[in-house]
């Protein structure tokens, strides 16, 4: 395969993976690495430099418009990328000792967890008051537009929520996603904010996270241009057109056909580096 | 079913509550969103051109060659430091662009925590200096880190 027809399906594979992903919520990186390292066989490493680059620019894109629509709580997704970036930058040194079988593992690990949360259907919580110290000093609590109007939410659990955001940089760092499963999960669980806030705060954070471990992944020579650029040329454009087709969408049925591609590539991830081959 | 609903009919309350619970968002804060806002918007705008520009002349030049990302030997060490980038793109290296293109991209969000750090410093709101100070000096210190 000569540069130009393999330039051009990676951008294919990019463009659908930033489009489900966008879809889906979960974000196009989780499914980047996996298409890049079973379908195409490209190193890991080299995998996952690409990846993260494509998530920098769709968190970027998304969040300057997500932010304009005032639905980004842009203190609280600051508070919490004190964590994210700790994290990450503790994942992509991690990375750079820990074998490609063990990084492969892991990544199949978050992939089938993924798989599982896009599954559920997050039930919105009864917004409680809180009376926090913390949430008051920091003034977390903040408004969103909704159809009805301006409405306020309150933010809770924010050490819980803090803890887990370590791991999602970690995670992060270690294989070139935005763990957008894990910033999820701390925000609507733990913290009770409403889908939209969470779904937008952490596109916000998914930027600074992978920024944090860019510096480790450009001095290893992980980021290829002749790579990273047909990923990030797809999964932005992808990306947008996800979120614009969300509006009108059957997203159940998309769900399940991103939950089926990420178990199937999981399962592929493993088995080859069982095997040996990757 | 909520505690707080500001939809119109309940605009009158919306004063009284938002003192007590710190909801509504000032001044400053709309204007550093837009600030942001607009920050990442151009800064993705820029870097893609450049990928684009480089990726096409990229395209034109090697286009025939194979690809190989099957083992791994890592980038050229000229096209992993800024120095090193500046210097491929003003020799007119097609990959030397697309990296630029890449390394903007990087900065980005690293320019806005900047950016929130100097509004928040304008703004005296010590909390989000130091939280903004502690994202700002991890960022750097992987950047440096990295090629210490």
């Amino acid at each position: 395969m000569n540069i130009l027809e393999f330039s051009l399906f990676v951008w294919v594979g990019s463009f659908t993976a930033g489009f489900l992903g966008s879809l889906t919520g979960l974000g196009g990186g989780v499914v980047i690495v996996p298409l890049l390292t079973s379908v195409f066989g490209v190193d890991i490493r080299y995998a996952v430099g690409a990846s993260l680059v494509s998530v920098i620019a769709t968190s970027a894109g998304a969040a300057s418009t997500y932010i304009k629509q005032g639905l980004t709580n842009l203190r609280l997704g600051m508070f919490l990328e004190v964590a994210t970036t700790l994290g990450a930058i503790v994942g992509a040194l991690i990375a750079t000792f820990v074998s490609v079988k063990a990084l492969t593992l892991v990544l199949a690990i978050v992939l089938l967890y993924s798989a599982y949360l896009s599954q559920q259907t997050r039930p919105e919580r009864p917004n409680l008051d809180s009376s926090d110290s913390l949430v008051t000093y920091l003034r977390l609590n903040s408004s969103y537009p909704t159809p009805d109007g301006l409405m306020s939410y309150q933010v809770h659990s924010v050490p819980v929520g803090f803890s887990v955001m370590l791991i999602a940089g970690v995670l992060s760092g270690l294989l070139g996603i935005g763990s957008g499963a894990f910033k999820v999960l701390a925000m609507d669980q733990a913290m009770r904010l409403p889908f939209k806030v969470s779904t937008t705060t952490s596109n916000f954070m998914i930027g600074v996270t992978a920024a944090a471990s860019a510096g480790v992944y450009l001095a290893r020579g992980y980021i290829d241009p002749g790579l990273s650029m047909p990923v990030m040329l797809g999964v932005l454009p992808g990306a947008f057109l996800g979120a614009r087709v969300l509006l009108g969408a059957k997203t159940q049925v998309l769900r399940t056909i991103f939950s089926v591609v990420l178990v199937v590539m999981a399962f592929k991830m493993v088995y080859n580096s069982l095997t040996g081959g990757l | 079913m909520y505690p707080f609903n500001f939809n119109s009919q309940q605009s009158s309350t919306l004063p009284k509550v938002s003192s007590e619970t710190n909801v509504t968002k000032s001044l400053c804060d709309r204007q550093l969103e837009q600030f942001i806002s607009n920050l990442l918007k151009y800064g993705v705008l820029l870097a893609s051109a450049l990928v684009l520009i480089g990726g096409i002349l990229y395209l034109i030049r090697h286009g025939t060659e194979p690809a190989d990302y099957r083992f791994f030997q890592g980038t050229p060490s000229e096209l992993c430091s800024l120095r090193g980038v500046v210097t491929a793109v003003l020799s007119g290296s097609s990959r030397g662009i697309i990296q630029l293109g890449l390394l903007i991209l990087i900065a980005t969000p690293i320019a806005r925590v900047a950016f929130s750090f100097l509004a928040f410093l304008q703004q005296r709101d010590f909390a989000y200096i130091l939280v903004t100070l502690c994202v700002l000096a991890a960022l750097i210190y992987s950047l440096i880190g990295a090629y210490a």
